[in-house]
């Protein structure tokens, strides 16, 4: 069984408020990059499958050099080894070039039979990339996985997590995962793994490597263009502190502007 | 210029998002044509509820291939529905199950797509649409030049439109385009949530609790008051990482994302990866016992005392005053 992991660098969580569309805007965010945090759930995923059916996990990502931070963690996590996919033709790709460059990129490197992915990126937001792979590569895919039940057969049995409740779905092989936080708990690195990790080569494509005609990526081939980007309206919060002698005064208080006030109870 | 919109339901319960979105394209076809598009098994009242709030038409894919969402035999719809009526958008609500589908759709017709937006327009002929990026910290103009363009609307972004049950329009019926067979996914097993818990996208109120209830008892409170307001139960990814309560109540950066009429925040600090599923609400309370949690700095109302005190005491007042 062979498993890839798509993971994206994204800037911290914490550092996220701090980006000014400008540096945005030129892909140079100026923050501490990290992997993705829902990514973390899929490395982990993907480890463990290797550890419940035998096989390699191999980490994947399109991005520049310092993209290699992320995709090192990921072999510090567990991965057996890493590729990254680089083109500077790739720059601002949408989704389903994206997506491309990734279909592009694991059949290179011999197909999976599990592709794993995110839910989404943390900057990005889209929730969109795993659809557009499984739809580029034309396997299954099955997207807010909460469980992978069994392996096996050609075939695959997850637990999806709706809205309305848990779904025991199966589809053939290969397939697309995207997982949701449920899932797993990520693990730590241990000393040895990150030793192996910093001394990792990572094997970077080109889009000539990937075959890929680099009108079919990067901006000019974009389906969705973005024509601004603004920070918020900040939103003028005065607080207003309810006091009181007791809990009750304070209750009746806060419930008097709740329904009288701002009629929204 | 046609809007096509895809109702998301399940089993027959229709997310209420979906009707966002019909309100928002009449609002924007204005005599032009919107068309609901319905896939499931005996739906024929959620292809009339369609035209109730604001479809001209809907397209209806009845058979049992469509009664679970699966990805297969709803984009064959999706494509039937969108070559026969020619639109200029392709709306879905923004739900899990829209978002999904939206994307594989979008991708498998080569469509742009701009998911998740608050806003939609028509800008010169053009589809231009705004939507949150950054987790919330930013805000991106983005223009789909594709036609149609497919576009995801968020929960609780537009007005939920009145269904009025005099109008009138034509349901077009259509069965499977392909046959079971043909179709590799099957969905073996479907477990309910517990019921009678309200869903925290569609919620109007969210009673919400942290690390500050200290165990999964501590919620006990916290569900009273959701219970007498009528709200949801949200949760810290602190209380949700401890086991208190399960993962579908996390709001936040890798949790849902919220926007509800009141927020009511018990215990929580207001950690920046909290403030990104919930910053949008329009009413935040805050209850912390700490003046200095920096949840109060996005707050409209707070008080600073204990949790385990003013939960309860909100309860009782609440039903005082709600008559429950
Ligand atoms: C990548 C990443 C993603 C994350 N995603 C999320 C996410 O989706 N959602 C999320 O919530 N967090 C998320 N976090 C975690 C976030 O950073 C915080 O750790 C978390 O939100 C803290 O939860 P809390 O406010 O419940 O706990 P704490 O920060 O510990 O706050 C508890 C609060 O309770 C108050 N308190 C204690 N006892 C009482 C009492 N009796 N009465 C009243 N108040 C009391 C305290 O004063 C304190 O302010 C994420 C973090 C990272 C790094
Ligand atoms: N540049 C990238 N390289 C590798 N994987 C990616 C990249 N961008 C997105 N992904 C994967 O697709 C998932 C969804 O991302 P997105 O659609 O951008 O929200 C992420 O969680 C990753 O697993």
């Amino acid at each position: 069984m062979k498993y890839i992991v798509c993971l994206k660098q994204t800037p911290d969580t914490a550092e996220l408020p701090k980006i000014t569309p400008e540096q945005a805007l030129k892909g140079n965010e100026g923050v501490t990059k990290v992997m993705n945090p829902w990514d973390e759930y899929a490395v982990e995923e993907g480890i463990r499958l290797k550890e419940r059916f035998g096989g390699e996990t191999v980490a994947m990502s399109v991005g520049p050099d310092e993209v290699d931070e992320a995709l090192k963690s990921a072999i510090a996590m567990g991965c057996d080894r890493a590729v990254r996919l680089w083109d500077e033709a790739f720059a601002d790709s949408d989704y389903w070039s994206m997506a491309l460059i990734l279909a592009k990129g694991i059949e290179k490197d011999g197909g999976a039979d599990i592709v794993l992915t995110g839910k989404m990126s943390v900057d990005g937001n889209a929730g969109a990339v795993a659809h557009g792979i499984a739809c580029k590569l034309g396997v299954s895919l099955l997207t807010q996985v909460a469980k992978i039940v069994e392996v096996g057969d050609g075939k695959i049995t997850v637990e999806r997590l709706l809205d309305e409740g848990r779904e025991t779905v199966t589809a053939p092989l290969p397939a697309v995962i995207s997982v949701v936080k449920e899932i797993n708990e990520p693990r730590y690195p241990t000393f040895i793994r990150i030793r192996k990790a910093s001394r990792a080569q990572i094997p970077v494509f080109s889009a000539a490597d990937l075959g890929i005609d680099p009108a079919q990526v990067g901006a000019a081939a974009a389906r969705v263009t973005w024509t601004n980007l603004v920070k918020p309206e900040p939103k003028k919060r005065e607080v207003v502190i309810i006091e009181g002698d007791t809990p009750e005064e304070k209750a009746r208080k806060l419930l008097e502007y709740l329904i009288d006030v701002e009629k929204v109870l | 210029m046609t809007i096509l919109v895809w109702i998301d339901h399940h089993r027959g319960t229709v997310q209420p998002a979906s009707w966002e979105a019909v309100g928002k394209a009449r609002a924007l076809a204005g005599d032009d044509k919107v068309v609901a598009v319905v896939m499931g098994q005996g739906v024929d009242d959620v292809a009339q509820q369609a035209i109730h709030y604001g479809a001209d038409a809907t397209y209806l894919y009845d058979d049992a291939v469509y009664a679970e969402f699966r990805y297969e035999p709803y984009t064959a719809a999706m494509k039937d529905a969108v070559s026969e009526n020619d639109p200029a958008l392709v709306l879905f609500p923004a739900t899990t199950r829209g978002r999904d589908f939206s994307a594989f759709f979008a991708c498998s017709a080569d469509l742009g797509l701009a998911p998740d937006a608050q806003d939609v327009r028509f800008e010169d002929g053009k589809v231009v649409a705004k939507r949150p990026v950054y987790s919330g910290n930013m805000i991106a103009t983005v223009e789909v030049k594709t036609t149609p363009a497919v576009v995801s609307l968020r929960p609780r972004t537009q007005p939920m439109p009145e269904a009025d049950a005099s109008r009138a329009g034509e349901v077009v019926r259509k069965g499977a385009l392909m046959s079971e067979d043909e179709i590799p996914t099957k969905v073996e097993k479907f477990e309910e949530k517990e019921q009678g818990e309200v869903s925290l996208t569609d919620a109007r109120i969210i009673v919400s609790g942290g690390r500050g209830v200290k165990g999964p008892e501590g919620f006990e409170p916290i569900r009273e008051l959701a219970k007498v307001l009528g709200a949801a139960v949200g949760a810290s990814r602190a209380a949700v990482d401890a086991g208190w309560i399960s993962y579908d109540h996390q709001v936040g950066q890798t949790g849902k994302t919220v926007r509800p009429d009141v927020y009511i925040a018990c215990g929580i600090s207001g950690a920046i990866q909290h403030q990104a599923g919930m910053r949008e609400s329009k009413i935040i309370v805050a209850i912390n016992k700490d003046p200095e949690a920096p949840i109060f700095q996005i707050a409209n109302y707070g008080i600073v005392d204990d949790l385990f005190k003013i939960v309860p005491a909100l309860t009782e007042e609440a039903k005082k005053r709600l008559g429950k």
